[in-house]
């Protein structure tokens, strides 16, 4: 990048490594250790093939046992989504749901890596990759990138004519193996994490006004929708059915989906979810804008649970 | 039920993984041998094939 001298440092959290550095660089403003902090992902998966890239991202799970009895992230997805039905009643067709809106949003996002629209039926029909996920209900192994600027607030104009405060944040970690929880139906992480950001914002759930959740999976965004509290435990399936965090739905906002058509989730998946934070001004995103956009939530998870990084930004006036 | 294997087990897809509650105590990542199980189906340890465990339906 032709920038020397400063601290340069590489974060490794799984998909949440773009989260963990935006952590650590919001960190080291605060602190007053830094006034101006550069954070960018970079995401280049498309130059192996599926088994191999399977793999490599499977070094982010437990590699003696889980990993090593033959399972990929979407095997460990998949005996969560089972689990998720088993006890909550959560239907392939919710799961499905999620994917449909999904390619939805990102067919209007001229960022996304797929622009395809499908209908809940091409959805189920999907080729199976670990039951019950077919190839729709995993996100794409793709390549990209994200950055963003971290700065004092009373420097931020110098930057950006429209600068977003960091309300809240936190990053907390869960066990690492499904095997070592007692409920694979929740990411603890991810509710600590939430609970740890509402309080440092000052704020609750029903504030949030939109969200970007982390969708390597569908049940991942269903869990989601449970575990940052905008729903009940097992209620997220049903609300993502009825169209709830369709763009214009009952919440508030959009849980704006960006892996499955927008890349894999991954180093850059969070810094991605906090530019279009940054881009709250209406000409940037068209008709995928939504109209309140003045607190919103950003959410990152780790592998299948080992870390989690919310994030909650609000607009500056 | 994985279909898509990674490249260290790409000769035995499609196979079925399972959490294991173990009577002893302690939860188990293991795989199934033989007919399919479901949550809650009973199952019995089967062997050891380099270091994974293999469990069966209970008869």
């Amino acid at each position: 990048m032709g920038i020397e001298g400063v601290p340069a440092t590489r974060f490794e959290a799984a998909c949440a490594s773009g989260g963990s550095a935006f952590f650590h660089a919001y960190s080291s403003v605060a602190a007053g250790l830094y006034d101006v902090v550069l954070v960018t992902g970079v995401e280049k998966m498309t130059s192996q093939s599926t088994p191999r890239v399977s793999e490599i991202l499977a070094g982010a799970g437990d590699m003696a046992g889980e990993i090593k009895a033959g399972g990929t992230f979407a095997a460990l997805f998949a005996m969560i989504a089972r689990r998720h039905m088993h006890q909550y009643g959560t239907t392939r067709e919710q799961m499905a749901a999620v994917a449909v809106k999904n390619h939805a949003n990102a067919f209007k996002n001229p960022y996304a890596h797929m622009h395809k629209l499908i209908t809940l039926e091409q959805a189920l029909a999907g080729k199976p990759i670990a039951e019950p996920l077919t190839i729709y209900d995993c996100s794409l192994i793709s390549d990209g990138a994200a950055s963003l600027l971290l700065a004092p607030l009373d420097r931020a104009s110098e930057f950006a004519g429209q600068p977003v405060l960091v309300a809240g944040i936190a990053q907390t970690s869960g066990p690492l193996a499904l095997d070592r929880r007692e409920d694979i139906t929740t990411f603890t992480a991810v509710r600590k994490a939430a609970q740890k950001a509402y309080r440092m914002a000052g704020v609750a759930a029903p504030d949030i006004q939109f969200a970007e959740v982390h969708d390597c999976f569908t049940i991942a965004e269903i869990m989601a929708m449970e575990d940052l509290g905008f729903v009940g435990p097992g209620e997220g399936g049903p609300y993502v059915q009825r169209g709830a965090t369709a763009l214009g739905g009952e919440a508030a906002g959009q849980r704006e989906r960006r892996a499955e058509g927008e890349g894999p989730p991954g180093g850059r998946h969070r810094r991605g979810a906090d530019l279009r934070r940054g881009r709250a001004d209406p000409r940037a995103a068209g008709e995928r804008q939504v109209r309140n956009r003045d607190l919103g939530l950003a959410q990152n998870l780790g592998g299948s649970g080992a870390t989690a990084v919310v994030t909650i930004l609000r607009s500056v006036r | 039920m994985v279909w898509s294997a990674p490249e260290a087990h790409l000769k035995e897809a499609p196979y079925q993984m399972a959490i294991v509650v173990l009577d002893a105590g302690g939860r188990l990542t293991a795989r199934i041998l033989g007919d399919r199980v479901q949550i809650g189906d009973a199952v019995t340890f089967a062997e050891y094939r380099d270091g994974v465990p293999f469990f069966r339906k209970a008869a």
